[in-house]
């Protein structure tokens, strides 16, 4: 089985994060890592792949020169090959851009041998949309199994469960296909020393769109549909007030809720 | 009044057998406020129910889609089916409620028309023509403003972030069945099976008024979240340590991982503030915490922290709230 697997370098969810005049983010602050939720859908990859004798896991990422590092984080938990896409005509893409870019290199990983399945996170933890999985599979054409807390190959196919607010349901399809995880899904490993040691000998293949044939006009800030007119940070809460309970919070509480009317 | 849109408002009717969703008709007072005419789309079964409340809310135009049976619950065929319609009624705005699905189907329908798609919204208005879509970001410490500059903008909007009212005059909602046939074979996940959550006594987590949540330190003993809960008319929510201990179900978790709250009114009690937790609700008009520990960084966000047990806290308060609702 061919598994290419998509991560995002994102800034660290600890950090100050902040957003430029431009509405883009500050990708510069040196404090960025992989996101933590693609951790999920790289041990997803690995563990699917060790199912089956041969299997080969393509990490792919889409991004700035920092980006790098996700790519070889996925390399240290076990990935086999990493590609990175580098191209300053990519910034400020919106999410169908991002997945045009990904798609293009999905299909140059594809021209090599044919990928069985394509795994990507839930959710990058700064733009946060979830929608990027959809519009990646509707570009490659595959069908999308999404948010899965639990997944299987077999026999050509693949099959998830995924809870949803209101339902629980189970989902198949034959491969090729798409399928995102969850944070339930797994328990990513720790990259250990030989992981370590391993990715060191392993190259992170940098492309540029140029190299996809994806027009930089239909991209980055030129090809978004939606443009980011204004960004600010909130104010922080004013007038806040801590009491330490003295016997009375409980009355305290009950009396703050009907004086702002909120009961 | 800025430039009109040239086409219809669409909104996603999100329905529970034959009575809307709450949230819709938030969507349904953000459309009208565009000026232009407001068509809904329908899946399946039991609009004739809901045709009271949106005559109420002004819906000129039901698209009612049928022939989709199951396949109606997936992204694909679902948005492929709403792109048809907007395409068919040449509508300029489509609105939707901002869940996981929903976020799914409006990326579905993005790809489809090359709209552009604007998620996770607390406001949308229309400005110079233009719809204008505001978003909290960054676990709820920065607001941004997006302006979709494609000809139909899509907008999915979180549930509670505007008041609904009713429409100044009803409305005589015209319903046009559109029969769609799922896509061909092959290329499409099929739904093997689905088993529907039985509906909650309480609000729906996403859109209510009010929620008290429990983490940790409720211990695995919830009771003192749910009687204030039920005190304030609220839902309960909780951390991911207490949906993964199994203290309550996967579907309260609030937080990235979980769902996004912004209600009125958020208590969390026994929880530390984590950051995964806070992007889920820090946006919540007023942040009240219960926690034992004054270093807990729930603190830092919270306009009324008590230091204190939740165990003689909480329930207090539930009395002293019943006591003065007498
Ligand atoms: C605060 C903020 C808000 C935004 N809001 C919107 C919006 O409403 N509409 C819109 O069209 N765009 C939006 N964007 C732009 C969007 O985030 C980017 O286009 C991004 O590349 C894809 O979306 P995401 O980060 O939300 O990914 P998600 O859809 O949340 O990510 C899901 C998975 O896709 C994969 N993935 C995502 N990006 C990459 C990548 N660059 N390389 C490799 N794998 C990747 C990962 O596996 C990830 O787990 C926003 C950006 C920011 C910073
Ligand atoms: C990728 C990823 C995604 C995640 N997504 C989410 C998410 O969506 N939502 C989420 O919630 N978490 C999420 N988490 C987990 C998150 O990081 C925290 O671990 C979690 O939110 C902590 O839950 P807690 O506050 O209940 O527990 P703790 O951090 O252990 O805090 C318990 C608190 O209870 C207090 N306490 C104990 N006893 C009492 C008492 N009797 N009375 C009052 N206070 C008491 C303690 O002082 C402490 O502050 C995610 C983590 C990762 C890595």
């Amino acid at each position: 089985m061919r598994i290419v697997v998509c991560v995002k370098h994102v800034p660290d969810i600890q950090s100050d994060r902040t957003l430029g005049a431009d509405g883009r983010v500050v990708r510069d602050g040196g404090d960025g890592t992989l996101n933590e939720l693609d951790e999920n859908a790289v041990e997803a990859a690995l563990e699917l792949a060790a199912t089956d004798k041969g299997s080969e896991v393509v990490a792919l990422t889409v991004g700035p020169p920092d980006a790098e590092d996700a790519a070889r984080r996925a390399l240290q938990m076990g990935a086999d090959a990493a590609v990175h896409v580098l191209d300053d005509a990519v910034a400020g893409s919106d999410v169908f851009a991002t997945a045009t870019v990904l798609a293009a290199a999905i299909r140059r990983v594809g021209a090599a041998g044919p990928v069985d399945l394509v795994v990507t996170g839930m959710a990058a933890l700064d733009g946060l949309t979830s929608m990027l999985p959809v519009a990646l599979a509707a570009e490659l054409d595959l069908p999308a199994l999404t948010l899965a807390a639990e997944v299987a190959v077999d026999g050509g196919a693949v099959r998830v469960r995924r809870e949803l607010d209101s339902a629980s349901e189970v989902l198949s399809a034959p491969l090729p296909a798409l399928v995102s995880v969850t944070d339930q899904a797994n328990e990513p490993r720790y990259p250990n020393f030989k992981g370590i040691l391993a990715a060191r000998k392993k190259r992170v293949e940098v492309l540029t769109l140029a190299d996809l044939g994806v027009d930089p006009a239909t991209v980055g800030t030129a090809g978004a549909r939606t443009q980011v007119v204004g960004a600010a940070a909130r104010p922080v809460r004013e007038n806040r007030v801590l009491v330490t309970d003295d016997g009375t919070a409980g009355l305290k509480l009950a009396a703050y809720l009907v004086e702002r009317k909120l009961v | 009044m800025s430039a009109p849109l040239s086409g219809p408002v669409l909104v996603l009717l999100d329905h529970h057998d034959d009575a809307v969703r709450p949230s819709v008709l938030e969507l349904l007072t953000a459309a009208r406020s565009f000026g232009a005419p407001v068509h809904g789309v329908w899946f399946g079964d039991g609009l004739e129910g809901a045709l009271d409340a949106l005559a109420g809310a002004g819906v000129e135009q039901v698209h009612r889609v049928g022939g989709l049976g199951d396949a109606a619950h997936l992204a694909a065929p679902a948005g492929d089916a709403v792109a048809e319609v907007a395409t068919l009624a040449r509508a300029s705005a489509l609105l939707v409620t901002s869940t996981f699905e929903n976020k799914e189907l409006a990326t579905r329908v993005g790809v489809r028309t090359r709209a552009g798609v604007v998620v996770d919204a607390d406001d949308v208005a229309l400005e110079d023509g233009r719809v204008v879509a505001e978003k909290t970001v960054f676990a709820g410490t920065w607001t941004t403003r997006c302006v979709v500059t494609t000809p139909l903008a899509v907008v999915a909007l979180k549930a509670g972030s505007i008041q609904a009212e009713p429409a100044p005059a009803p409305s005589t909602p015209q319903v046009v069945d559109v029969h769609v046939t799922p896509s061909g074979q092959g290329r499409v996940a099929t739904l093997v099976e689905r088993t529907e959550r039985p509906a909650s006594v309480r609000p729906e987590l996403s859109e209510a008024q009010v929620v008290v949540a429990g983490g940790r330190g409720t211990n695995g003993d919830f009771s003192a979240v749910e009687e204030l809960a039920d005190v304030l008319g609220g839902a309960v929510g909780a951390t991911r340590v207490a949906t993964d201990e199994g203290w309550i179900g996967h579907d309260a978790q609030i937080g990235q991982t979980g769902v996004t709250v912004a209600p009125r009114l958020y208590i969390g009690a026994g929880i530390s503030g984590a950051v995964h937790h806070r992007g889920g609700m820090q946006a919540s008009g007023t942040i009240v915490a219960v926690n034992s520990d004054p270093e807990s960084p729930i603190f830092e966000i919270a306009d009324f922290g008590i230091v204190g047990d939740l165990f003689t806290v909480l329930p207090q308060a539930a009395a002293e709230l019943r006591r003065l609702q007498g």
